[in-house]
Parts: structure tokens; C-alpha cells; sequence
């Protein structure tokens, strides 16, 4: 006997597939298609993968491609290595179960993260900026003027320069994910190692973080991730061209750019999307990694 | 509780740490918008002073508010947001319901295809989001903007709703079927109110980031007339660059709005954020 058809989970999923797979699945599925054709003569032409031979074989769009791949890749380091740590001491600390304000420290360290890249990026801009004078004033008060220089028009230093910028305004993601995994930390197992002499930071390093490792993990990927497909705050500092000379370039610039033209160059769809190929199949290899590689082997406590 | 974890020394520690933390955090902040209220000269004189009767100033904000449309910026921001996140929530709850209410053929396999989007972020399709958008004619138009963020939205929102939905309890939705209650009628009488905690956790999420997006609006929708409070302030500053009143007017009156949103929502944003819900 066939089974009557219930409408009603039809009724229930259709609206959200529909849209899903219209705006989203689609559309990714179709630049990947677009990646494989140019524009000839104002016609569309399959041209295979040439588009991605350009994109790492000519000089000019393989140095960069290269140029903007290596720049996010350091981007992501920045914020691994300073981001993520910060993030998880402010939650060691916040944790603690005496600590006073705890809730209102939280509120207020979270505040960079709610707001747009347009004004964290202007407001930076202003801030290290040598007309206003506001980072040297400041770093003379510490005797550190020496060290001031305009940093985000100097080639060296503007990319690491943005990459903090965005750890400042990213720092609650990590702490709050963390502090969230901290507090479940059941009391007893703490008292145990008391008992067994391990408090304080010791308590912290063999007790507290092999518990949380699952949670940097995401941690990790979300940074990823997010890196990856960055480019709001570059544009918004540096403009389409992420200067200066396209030192603070990464892949979402250097896709914008291409895909939608800037100045006198023509926006090239098609260009565009052999990026967005790129930055997808360097997106996907990193959550693979994670989901097979990291989280399948994590050990994970049953708490 | 052990001595050995409340030394006052540790204490102090502790809150020096903290109170540094947040002075960095918010200092920024607060210098763009202590200075807002100066004028010129005083902007540049003492940066760090607050403003007083000689050098307090609103031209700044009257520059913006004459130049700049920033209530319809603001208006906006307000309907994509608002509308995305009602889609998003509604859509999102409907199937969610869906997945954790019946037994189907493919339900498994639905659950893993709406998922993907979780870590795929949407700005790889731009191209021929784009492309679809100009063929459809909805370039320049808020639902542009709001098709996208809601197809953003739905694959955590389905998510953490399944999570929380399959916690209801099944006896009560069985009294409800018995009493000749619709499957419509379940969803919206007795499963949605009960999720309720769950649905602002999903809203909460997802209202910063739409609000706060820079790329889908530049790019779908740079028309002035639909043009959002963060891409018509970027604009706008972009034009006044060296008009350091109307720069830092402009700032603050984008931050405020935020900033309001944030304090009414700081609670249900925490309470999500460390609810484990994106475990």
C-alpha cells in the first residue's frame, strides 16, 4: 500500500529549501559553472579551466593571487596567535566563580565585536592617523614615541596592523565560546585536583583547557573561516585597491576588485569567479581538515 | 571553596587585567564620540579632553543631518533587518519543525544539505548572486538584501531549532492531535511559543551581522535611495574625509544606534552566546 502523502511537511519545509537552495546553493554552484566560461565578443564561451590557468600561470593574476592568499594567510595567523588566546585568558579569568563585575567586564569587552567594520575601521584609521596625533600623544605617555609611525601607510606593517584591528574587534567571540565551555566545568572535578595539590594556573593548564579543546577547535575554524572570506574592514581602511600597494591585499578584496571592477578596470564576472573558486576549495580543505582531521580525534570528556 | 583560590592578591590581579582589557576596548569609542562634540580646533588640540562650554560643538552633526540621509539610511537598515530576521525565524521554525516532527524518506539527508550552509559562507556565490538579482530585476532594492541574509540565516537557525524543538515534549503534541488539532495549528499554537528562548537566541545572532554587513549592499543595493545606514555611512565618510566634524558626527550616529540595540539585547546575546547553543 502507498504511503498518503503528508502535505503538510511539504507545506513545513518547502519555504526555507526554496529559498536556501535559490540564493544560496544555487548561486554558489553557478559561479563555480561561471569559473569555466569567458566573455568573447559579448557572447559567453566555455573555455574550460583557462580561466584558472590564468589565475596561477599569468605573471600579473598569479602574483596576485599569491599576493593576496599569503597576506590572509598571515591575517589568520595574527588573530590565531593573538586573538585566540587573549580570547580564552579574558574567559579564564571571567570564569572564575568569586570574581566581582564579572557580567559587566563581559558587556563591555564585547562592545568592538557588535560594531560595523565601517566604524571600527574609520575609527582606527583616525586614531593611529599622524594629523590627529592620538597613538603618539598616547604612546608618549608611556615613553614609547619612538616606536610611533604611521603605521597603516607603511608597507611592512599596515597588514599586521589590520590584522590587530580586527583582533580588538573580535576578541568577544573567542571569550565568550570559551567562558561558555568553562562554566559547565563541573565544581568536583575541580575540588579533585585540590584535593591532589593542582590549583591556580595549573589548575588551569592540566584540568580547564584539555576539557575545552573541542571548543578551540571551533574556535579555530569559525576564525578560519571568517578570515578567509574577510574583506569589509580591508576596504573600509585601505579601499578596493587594499593599499599601500596592495600590501594589505587579501582574497576578498582581490575578488571584489576583479568581479565588480574598480576605477578604469572593467569588472571581469568571470575572473571573479575563478576566485571565488579558489577561496572556496581553500575553505572547504580547511573545514575538512577540521571536521576529519581535528574534531574526529579530539578526545572528548564525558562531563 | 579552597583558600588557595581566593587569594587577594590574585583578586587584584584579576581585576587589573580586566579593567585594562576594557579600557582598550573602549577606548575608541569613547574618543570618537567625546570628539563629535567639539569643534575644529578643539579636535585637534586636545583629543582626549572632554568637551566643554567653549569647545563644545554640534556643527558636525548638523552636516550630517543636512548632507547626509542617514534617517532613511537608518529606516532601511531597520526593514532589511527586521524582515530578514522575521523570514529567517518564521522559515526557519517551519522546517526545523519539520525535521524534528516526522519521519520521513530523506529526512537525515535534508537535515545534512540545510546544514552545509552552516560553514560555506554566502559571499562565494556573489557573482551570479549578483548575476540572478540584475536578471530578476531586484538589483537596488531592499529584498535583494533581504532574499540573501534570510538564506544566510536559515541553515543555524534550522539547526539550533531542531535541537530545541526535538525537546518538546511528544505527550503534549499527542493530546493536541488527539483533541483534532492541525499539524498548522501544533506549530503555531503550542510548538513556537514554547521555543520562544530559542528563536531570540537565533535572532540575536543573527541581527549584528546583517545589520553591520558592508559586502551584499555595495554590491546589490549602492542606490542612495536603498542604501544602509553602514554602507550610507561609508559613503558618506568617504565623501567628508577631511571634514573631521562630519567624519566623527557620522561615526557616532552609527555607533548609537548599536550601541541601544545593544544594551536592550546584551543579556539575551550573552545568555545565547554561552547557552551552548552553537556547540
Amino acid at each position: 500500500m502507498m504511503p498518503r502523502i503528508r502535505w503538510h511537511i511539504l507545506v513545513f519545509l518547502a519555504p526555507a529549501v526554496l529559498v536556501y537552495s535559490a540564493v544560496m546553493v544555487f548561486p554558489l554552484f553557478n559561479t563555480l559553472r561561471l569559473a569555466l566560461f569567458s566573455e568573447v565578443d559579448q557572447t559567453r564561451v566555455f573555455v574550460g579551466l583557462e580561466n584558472f590557468q590564468t589565475l596561477f600561470g599569468d605573471p600579473v593574476w598569479s602574483e596576485q593571487f599569491w599576493n593576496a592568499l599569503g597576506n590572509n594567510f598571515w591575517f589568520f595567523v595574527v588573530h590565531m596567535i593573538v586573538q585566540n588566546p587573549i580570547g580564552i585568558a579574558l574567559a579564564a579569568i571571567l570564569s572564575h566563580p568569586r570574581l566581582r563585575f564579572a557580567a559587566l567586564y563581559r558587556s563591555a569587552i564585547f562592545i568592538p565585536t557588535i560594531l560595523s567594520f565601517v566604524i571600527v575601521g574609520f575609527a582606527w584609521k583616525l586614531i593611529l592617523s599622524p594629523i590627529w596625533g592620538i597613538a603618539p600623544t598616547l604612546l608618549d605617555a608611556v615613553w614609547l614615541k619612538s616606536l610611533y609611525a604611521p603605521w597603516l601607510g607603511k608597507e611592512e606593517y599596515a597588514l599586521t596592523t589590520l590584522a590587530l584591528v580586527s583582533v580588538w574587534q573580535f576578541v568577544g567571540i573567542p571569550m565568550m565560546l570559551t567562558y561558555a565551555a568553562l562554566i559547565t566545568i563541573p565544581e568536583e572535578i575541580l575540588e579533585a585536583g585540590e584535593i591532589d595539590g593542582i590549583t591556580g594556573m595549573s589548575a588551569f593548564w592540566k584540568i580547564k583547557l584539555p576539557l575545552i579543546l573541542p571548543t578551540i577547535g571551533i574556535i579555530s575554524i569559525l576564525t578560519f573561516v571568517g578570515n578567509f572570506n574577510a574583506f569589509d574592514l580591508i576596504y573600509v581602511a585601505q579601499g578596493a585597491l587594499a593599499g599601500p600597494d596592495f600590501s594589505t591585499d587579501i582574497l576578498g578584496t582581490f575578488m571584489y576588485r576583479t568581479f565588480f571592477g574598480f576605477q578604469l578596470q572593467l569588472g571581469d564576472p568571470h575572473m571573479g569567479s575563478a576566485i571565488a573558486g579558489a577561496m572556496f576549495a581553500i575553505i572547504l580543505v580547511g573545514v575538512c581538515i577540521y571536521l576529519f582531521g581535528i574534531q574526529t580525534r579530539m578526545r572528548r570528556y564525558q562531563l | 571553596m579552597n583558600k588557595a583560590r581566593t587569594n587577594p592578591l590574585n583578586a587584584v590581579a584579576m581585576h587589573g587585567a580586566l579593567i585594562l582589557y576594557t579600557v582598550i576596548a573602549l577606548f575608541p569609542v569613547f574618543i570618537i564620540l567625546i570628539n563629535s562634540f567639539k569643534e575644529r580646533r578643539a579636535i585637534f588640540r586636545e583629543p582626549l579632553a572632554l568637551p566643554n562650554s567653549e569647545s563644545f560643538s554640534m556643527v558636525g552633526y548638523e552636516t550630517v543631518l543636512t548632507q547626509g540621509d542617514f534617517f532613511g539610511y537608518f529606516q532601511n537598515s531597520m526593514i532589511v533587518t527586521v524582515a530578514s530576521l522575521f523570514f529567517t525565524l518564521l522559515f526557519g521554525a517551519m522546517a526545523a519543525f519539520a525535521l524534528s516532527e516526522y519521519r520521513f524518506k530523506g529526512n537525515m539527508l535534508m537535515g545534512l544539505y540545510l546544514a552545509l550552509g552552516i560553514m560555506i559562507p554566502i559571499r562565494i556565490g556573489t557573482v551570479a548572486i549578483l548575476e540572478m538579482m540584475v536578471a530578476t530585476g531586484l538589483v537596488n532594492t531592499l529584498w535583494a538584501l533581504i532574499l540573501v541574509y534570510t538564506a544566510q540565516g536559515l541553515p543555524l537557525a534550522i539547526f539550533i531549532l531542531t535541537e530545541f524543538m526535538r525537546q518538546v515534549s511528544e505527550d503534549l503534541k499527542n493530546a493536541a492531535r488527539v483533541d483534532g488539532l492541525s499539524e498548522y495549528t501544533i506549530f503555531l499554537r503550542l510548538v513556537l511559543p514554547l521555543v520562544r528562548p530559542a528563536l531570540a537566541t537565533v535572532a540575536v545572532f543573527n541581527m549584528i551581522p546583517i545589520w553591520n554587513d558592508l559586502w551584499f549592499p555595495l554590491i546589490l543595493a549602492p542606490a542612495e535611495e536603498v542604501k544602509t545606514l553602514t554602507l550610507g555611512s561609508q559613503v558618506f565618510i568617504g565623501q567628508y574625509v577631511t571634514n573631521w566634524n562630519a567624519v566623527l558626527a557620522a561615526l557616532s550616529m552609527a555607533i548609537l544606534p548599536v550601541l541601544i540595540l545593544y544594551v536592550i539585547f546584551s543579556r539575551q546575546l550573552i545568555r545565547g552566546l554561552t547557552s551552548g547553543a552553537v556547540k
